[in-house]
């Protein structure tokens, strides 16, 4: 008879829950996870990774493309959907394994079924060999993550209109593709099936796309992928989803005009709903507010030793924040000294189409609109010598300074490996340097992060190299 | 070449500000970390250190100069070898002339700024100053948290952080009142000794409440635990027959009435500690490991109790003032000091200070020296005694004072002569007047 009274049962086993239970198991707490699926969760098996295999492919099938352009010569470029997936799912299948041995060496016990509140202290586990559990806990958090929202009309059927589930194990690849919302989700896919030679059409509700991303950005991005050959809709909306035999026509309103786009499959990335249903909240003192739990900063739910953390506590829906989250809950429940609540413009931000884009803090609009007096620097690929020898020369880096107190507030970047940047920016957000520490830090030469460098230069009208 | 030293902007916000002091002189050799001089912006005053080394070939800008733009040239090093400044190679532009001009200083003055200079206290090296810049120990705060504090006037020194290992952070600066850090705060009573982690394990019961420090109380901790741990005290008390001194009073008073004062004991006890601190110059004095200082003026700080704890309020130049301006100026820090708005330079410095506990009816008490002052004159009750004079009983009005003495700076004997003068100024106090 397995052991049923925990310290800690995290109910999902995704970066956030299974992060938690580590840093709990190392804090000395007894600890359970609950996975009703795979652990590492979506992130893992059906989102952040396998999507960062399938870019790569596209990235390599691009930069073939234009493979003259280095000298070389290469000839029948070709690729494999089967493949392409396979290795996709590889990666998944790895890491999954990866969390499996990481619970295991922490001695953390997983069932796997579907949890339920039972009362003070108590989950009731529906196990996925249809036995049932009931487990005691002194704290419980619950991690469950979400799922993707299914707008009336653009309900997805999995075959001809997908959610990023489907979309990332197609059977074969469609030749044309509508990808409503253009969020980091629906982004990702369109430049992945765009890159690989698909007709890609972008409809987006607000009037620009990455919507939560600076203007310059969003508008930096839309005209790169229109160079690409996209189709972009902003402020446009899709009122009916017409399915035929192996196609969708699709209307879409857009700057007062309406037209009909039929493609072969359509992409509904419009959001994420909290999954919140079925655990056994009701008559308990957890809030649920827009199918996401209500927490305070320190992840509390308001139900005695009940905690939420990940997308289904809120946004920013972001695998680091739920990792994070968790972490500081944890270290909060056993009283670690110098716990912090997290700070959202600290949160780092990755979206990984062609061109890259990541971002930090404030947008420019966002600091205005606090009544800050700001400072903003831009610096242009092109006037970065490793940018051009990688044969990169699109984007900037732009960074937005508290005029009064040097506090870097925010910074956006766009272009090639700009996600693997961004960290400088949390480091020195969250020591809160100002930009004298920016500007005297030494960059290396010859590489992209001169830019970060030169960005902050420019702010303060120091710029070097333009 | 020779290299132009400019004003630097302290604050972002900063377009002009005032050379408040030099710390070299022409010729002196200067290395790059060195504080050269002090510059007092409208919301702090801050050290300068030189960036390139080289030799003191003039001073531009004199000291006292205020309005002094950013990035003017405030003076000129000689690199080696060099020996005068080139006539046209510098050129520095015209500096503005200076409002207050300074007089040549022949003793520094009270460190003023030294505690309250917003970065972390370093040590300075040509500087004269005694204060804080050798007691500190260093303060971590991000970038942001130390830049916020020199542009609202916050001391570092003065706040709890909550940064990780207790880094000082934004939150933490953006959460204190600019000027809500304390003056060096003499201890008032023997008993008020803080203490660094208690020795002994603190037994807390249910009802037993938790205060969490006030940035006032940690800076009177941290400063009364690093006099009484670093300065050696000696203890001198005298008994004062202050008879001659209230006939003087009621006699002044009279008089002050229509100037709008009431003359206190207090206001004439720091008249009488003033005259003979100038009597004493020895005594009016701050120990560093290199040298003596002996200050110029006599700034005697007053030990004031406000709700959030001690400030000391100073009278500059007591000794060259009168008791009832000095009365009027006590009235008004002291009022000041409870609304807690007193400016810095209000209540740093001083060369000596006075604390009196009479009002409570202590006839006698040793205080702890407010550093880097030397002395403290604890001051208690008047009050009549029955004494012995020429062989009778008689009754006299007395008042007990006990001077703690630094004794690094000052000797047994010199500190009794100072008590000695003290006591000819409060038993006679025409002398005042001479």
């Amino acid at each position: 008879m397995a052991d049923t009274s925990f310290d800690l049962i995290v109910v999902g086993g995704g970066p956030g829950g299974y992060v938690a239970a580590i840093r709990a198991a190392q804090l000395g707490m007894k600890t359970a996870v609950v996975e009703r699926e795979n652990l590492g969760g979506i992130c893992l098996n059906w989102g952040c990774i396998p999507t960062k295999a399938l870019l790569r492919t596209s990235e390599i099938y691009g930069l073939i493309k234009h493979a003259d352009a280095f000298g070389l010569s290469v000839k029948d470029v070709t690729y494999d959907p089967k493949k392409v997936v396979e290795r996709s799912r590889k990666v998944a299948g790895q890491l999954s394994n990866g969390v499996k041995m990481l619970m295991r060496k922490n001695k953390i016990t997983v069932f796997e079924g579907s949890a339920k509140l039972a009362g003070a202290g108590k989950l009731a586990v529906a196990m996925n060999d249809k036995t049932n559990q009931t487990l005691t806990y002194k704290h419980l958090i619950l991690a469950t993550g979400a799922r993707a929202r299914n707008l009336p009309g653009l309900e997805a059927d999995g075959k001809l209109i997908w959610t990023y589930r489907e979309a990332m194990v197609p059977p074969e690849f469609p030749k044309s593709l509508l990808v409503i919302g253009s969020g980091a989700i629906g982004i990702e896919f369109a430049s992945f099936y765009r890159t690989l030679g698909a007709e890609v059409t972008v409809a987006e509700v607000v009037d620009r796309i990455l919507p939560v991303e600076d203007e310059e950005v969003s508008a930096f991005a839309k005209r790169a992928f229109e160079k690409q050959g996209m189709k972009i809709f902003t402020g446009a909306t899709v009122s009916n989803l017409k399915k035929g035999a192996n196609n969708v026509t699709a209307t879409i309103t857009a700057g007062g005009k309406t037209q009909e786009v039929t493609v072969d499959r359509v992409i509904s990335a419009v959001g994420i709903v909290g999954n919140v249903e079925n655990l056994g909240l009701e008559g308990t003192k957890v809030k649920v507010d827009k199918t996401h739990i209500v927490i305070d900063q320190w992840s509390f739910t308001g139900e005695p030793n009940v905690y939420a953390i990940g997308d289904v506590a809120g946004p920013p829906w972001l695998a680091h924040k739920a990792m994070h989250e968790g972490v500081m809950v944890v270290e909060k429940i056993a009283g670690v000294k110098g716990v912090h609540p997290m700070k959202t413009e600290n949160i780092p931000g990755c979206t990984y189409c062609q061109p890259q884009v990541a971002s930090i803090g404030l947008t420019e609009a966002a600091a205005k609109a606090k009544g800050l007096q700001v400072k903003v620097g831009k610096f242009p690929f092109i006037g970065n010598g490793k940018a051009i020898a990688l044969g990169e020369p699109e984007g900037f880096i732009k960074t937005i300074f508290d005029a009064k107190t040097g506090e870097l507030l925010g910074a956006h970047m766009i272009g090639a490996e700009v996600t693997e940047l961004i960290q400088g920016y949390s480091i020195a957000k969250t020591l809160e340097t100002t930009e004298a520490e920016l500007m005297a830090t030494v960059f290396p030469h010859p590489t992209l992060s001169e830019m970060m460098h030169e960005s902050v230069l420019a702010a303060y009208g120091r710029t070097l190299h333009i | 070449m020779s290299i132009n030293i400019l004003m630097p902007a302290l604050s972002p916000t900063m377009t002009e500000g005032k050379l408040a002091k030099w710390h070299v002189k022409v010729g002196d050799a200067v290395k790059s970390g060195q504080v050269i001089c002090e510059i007092e912006t409208d919301k702090a005053t801050m050290e300068v250190e030189a960036v390139d080394e080289g030799k003191v070939g003039q001073l531009v800008v004199a000291e006292g100069a205020e309005g002094v733009k950013v990035n003017a040239v405030i003076a000129i090093l000689l690199e080696e070898g060099e020996t005068a400044v080139p006539a046209g190679a510098a050129a520095p532009p015209p500096p503005p002339p200076p409002q207050q001009a300074a007089a040549p200083a022949p003793q520094p003055m009270p460190a003023a700024t030294a505690t309250l200079a917003s970065p972390p206290p370093k040590p300075a090296a040509a500087a004269p100053q005694p204060a804080a810049a050798s007691s500190g120990q260093r303060i971590f705060a991000s970038p942001l948290a130390k830049r916020i504090a020199a542009d609202k006037g916050i001391n570092l020194a003065s706040l709890k952080g909550s940064g990780p290992n207790g880094r000082i952070v934004k939150a933490d600066v953006e959460g204190a009142k600019p000027g809500a850090a304390p003056a060096p705060a003499p201890a008032a009573a023997p008993t008020a000794a803080p203490t660094a982690p208690p020795p002994q394990p603190i037994f807390t019961a249910p009802g037993d409440k938790r205060v969490p420090h006030t940035a006032v109380r940690k800076v009177i901790a941290r400063r009364m635990l690093e006099s009484k741990q670093t300065v050696p005290h000696f203890y001198l008390t005298v008994d004062l027959e202050i008879d001659a001194l209230l006939a003087a009073r009621q006699a002044i008073n009279d008089v002050a009435r229509k100037m709008g004062a009431k003359v206190s004991v207090n206001d004439m006890v720091i008249k009488a500690c003033a005259k003979a601190l100038r009597d004493h110059p020895e005594c009016n004095a701050s120990w560093t490991e290199e040298e003596m200082i002996q200050y110029g003026a006599v700034d005697i700080s007053v030990a004031v109790a406000t709700d959030r704890g001690l400030i000391t309020p100073i009278v500059r130049n007591a000794d060259m003032k009168g008791v009832a301006q000095i009365s009027i100026e006590m009235k008004d820090l002291a009022g000041r000091a409870k609304e807690g708005k007193l400016k810095l330079n209000e209540f740093q410095g001083g060369s000596f200070t006075i604390s009196n506990l009479g009002m409570f009816g202590i006839q006698n008490f040793s205080a702890i020296i407010n550093p880097p002052q030397a002395m403290i004159l604890a001051v208690g009750v008047g009050e009549e005694r029955v004494v012995a004079r020429k062989g009778q009983m008689v009754i006299r009005n007395m008042m007990s004072c006990t001077l703690a003495v630094d004794h690094r700076v000052v000797d047994g004997a010199m500190g009794a002569q100072f008590l000695q003068t003290l006591r000819s100024y409060v038993e006679q106090p025409a002398a005042m007047l001479v």
